[in-house]
């Protein structure tokens, strides 16, 4: 028997806006983004977003194994999102279910039209999102994470692709939902888009919203992949950013 | 739709792509028509509802199996409802026997979700004893003969499939002996939700691809729409789109719905 009780709020959303961990409609929990955390991955990259902590790393381009997997004229590109046992309240049974093979594709959809594959003919690319805590939204820190990684590790990209997730609670549209609004909340909208063009890569929506809630759900997803955006590429720069002070220093 | 099977010859994907730019497309439909719903009539399964239903070429036929069991922990006054996708081996030279792919499961999933979210079936009138026995109904999608958007073949047969169900009524006596009555009860759908699946080919969006189309399309998308006209599920699957190409699909997949409603409502 789990040793967990999950507790319903009773209020998702006051009146006028406030959420149960406190933020207002439009407000995204804490974001931080590191860059190029593993030693072994040809890139990586970890998130901490909420309560979320997640890594990602990218190996290739390299040697596809099995063979007959090989694509003659691009890249092979391949995803796994996997969720440790120890990420979630519950102990969750190791290995894949139903719900990761879908994450796994749709993040690796999301993040596929970024890569100039066909730089790459015959090889593969490798993308492993390993989510060692969950606290909702797992699946857009993990292809902001992936991004990094693949960015890390030196892949051809068109542009980075950062994600949110948006949702409706009640009346109200709100921006990164938190734990109690992914459980009870009545729509959940994650998104990603490839910067800078912002052409929608990922997706997905659970739950109903009148055409108006829609319009303006994909607006502030919008606005806040905008700020994510803003975050990945200081993130890729942080790095070298020590870098250039410890050289100014010694100058 | 799906990638692995995208080797597709070049000159397919010149013809379709030039038909496109000129307006037509292969079958000579308009870029929102649907193809034609055909449902077969007859019984070919013994479960509780069954569809077997064409959408053009494509073939799929969905059961409605019904048991009773324990609810889950979480949700001790809802019924339980499993679906499952089968790509059969009989329905395409490129599906292959064995587990469900990631394809299988996406495909099972979307239509799952376009139900759930639009609450769909009435849970808790699944539920006999509460929190001890509940029915569960297991919707079996069977795919027969792929010729492209299994997406909304496999929601329209699925929905007429658990509009059509009877299902055999259960008591629990005073012993707790489970007793099955020869009364069936029929499932209560609130509402229909349909989805549209669109292509992206050029910077064109078409409505219900045939397999062609899949296979040569830049971007995908599937929208559910319930009665009110509301957006209820989305997956975008690969390729990239515009903001306002999402809501141009949107706005056609709204206009859709009642003839397609009204298909599955006469069907049931």
């Amino acid at each position: 028997m789990p040793l967990y009780v999950e507790k319903k709020p009773e209020v998702l959303i006051t009146e006028d806006g406030v959420r149960t961990d406190g933020r207002k409609p439009y407000e995204m929990r804490p974001v931080r983004m590191t860059v190029g955390i593993l030693d072994k991955a040809d890139g990586s990259a970890f998130i901490e977003w909420g309560g979320n902590k997640i890594l990602a790393a990218v190996f290739g381009p390299r040697e596809v194994h099995p063979k007959h997997l090989v694509l003659p004229d691009k890249a092979l590109v391949r995803t796994r999102y996997n969720m440790a046992p120890f990420s979630t309240p519950e102990r969750k049974r190791p290995g894949p279910d139903r719900r990761s093979v879908e994450l796994s594709k749709v993040i690796r959809e999301a993040l596929k039209p970024a890569i100039f594959v066909e730089n790459y003919p015959g090889s593969v690319i490798d993308i492993f999102v390993e989510v060692l805590r969950s606290d909702a939204g797992t699946r857009v820190a993990g292809v902001n994470a992936a991004s990094l990684a693949l960015a890390n590790a030196g892949i051809a990209m068109r542009g980075l692709v950062a994600a949110c997730a948006v949702g409706r609670v009640g009346d109200f549209v709100v921006c990164d939902p938190n734990h109690d609004e992914d459980m009870w909340g009545d729509a959940d909208m994650p998104m990603a888009m490839l910067m800078e063009a912002e052409e929608i890569t990922l997706l997905q929506t659970d739950g109903p919203m009148t055409e108006e809630q829609f319009r303006e759900a994909l607006k502030l997803g919008r606005n806040a992949i905008r700020l994510l955006y803003e975050m990945q590429k200081e993130a890729l720069k942080r790095p070298y950013q020590v870098v250039e002070r410890s050289v100014r220093g010694v100058v | 739709m799906f990638e692995s099977e995208m080797l597709t010859h070049n000159l397919l994907k010149e013809y379709v792509k030039d038909l496109v730019s000129k307006g037509q497309r292969i079958d000579g439909r308009g870029f929102q028509d649907y193809r034609p719903i055909e449902v077969k009539e007859g019984t070919f399964t013994k479960a509780e509802g069954e569809a077997w239903i064409k959408l053009g070429n494509t073939q799929v036929l969905v059961g409605v199996k019904a048991d009773v069991g324990e609810p889950f922990p979480d949700t001790p006054d809802k019924g339980v409802l499993v679906s499952n996708t089968e790509l059969l081996p009989l329905a395409s030279p490129t599906f292959e026997p064995g587990p469900p792919n990631e394809n299988a499961i996406e495909v099972a999933r979307v239509v799952d979700r376009a139900i759930r979210s639009a609450d769909a079936v009435d849970m808790s009138s699944l539920v006999i004893v509460e929190g001890k026995l509940v029915y569960m109904l297991f919707l079996d999608m069977y795919v027969l003969d792929y010729d492209g958007n299994l997406e909304d073949a496999l929601t329209i047969a699925s929905l007429i499939a658990l509009g059509r169900a009877e299902i055999p009524k259960v008591e629990v006596k005073e012993d707790g002996e489970i007793e099955v009555k020869e009364e069936k009860w029929r499932v209560n759908l609130k509402d229909l939700p349909i989805n549209f699946t669109f292509v992206k080919i050029g910077d064109q969006l078409l409505l219900d691809p045939v397999l062609e189309e899949e296979q040569v399309s830049d971007a995908a998308i599937t929208l559910a729409i319930d009665k009110e006209g509301r957006i209820c599920s989305i997956q975008k699957r690969h390729g990239k789109f515009t903001m306002e190409e999402i809501l141009s699909a949107a706005s056609i997949a709204r206009s859709k719905w009642p003839e397609i409603a009204e298909r599955v409502r006469e069907a049931i």
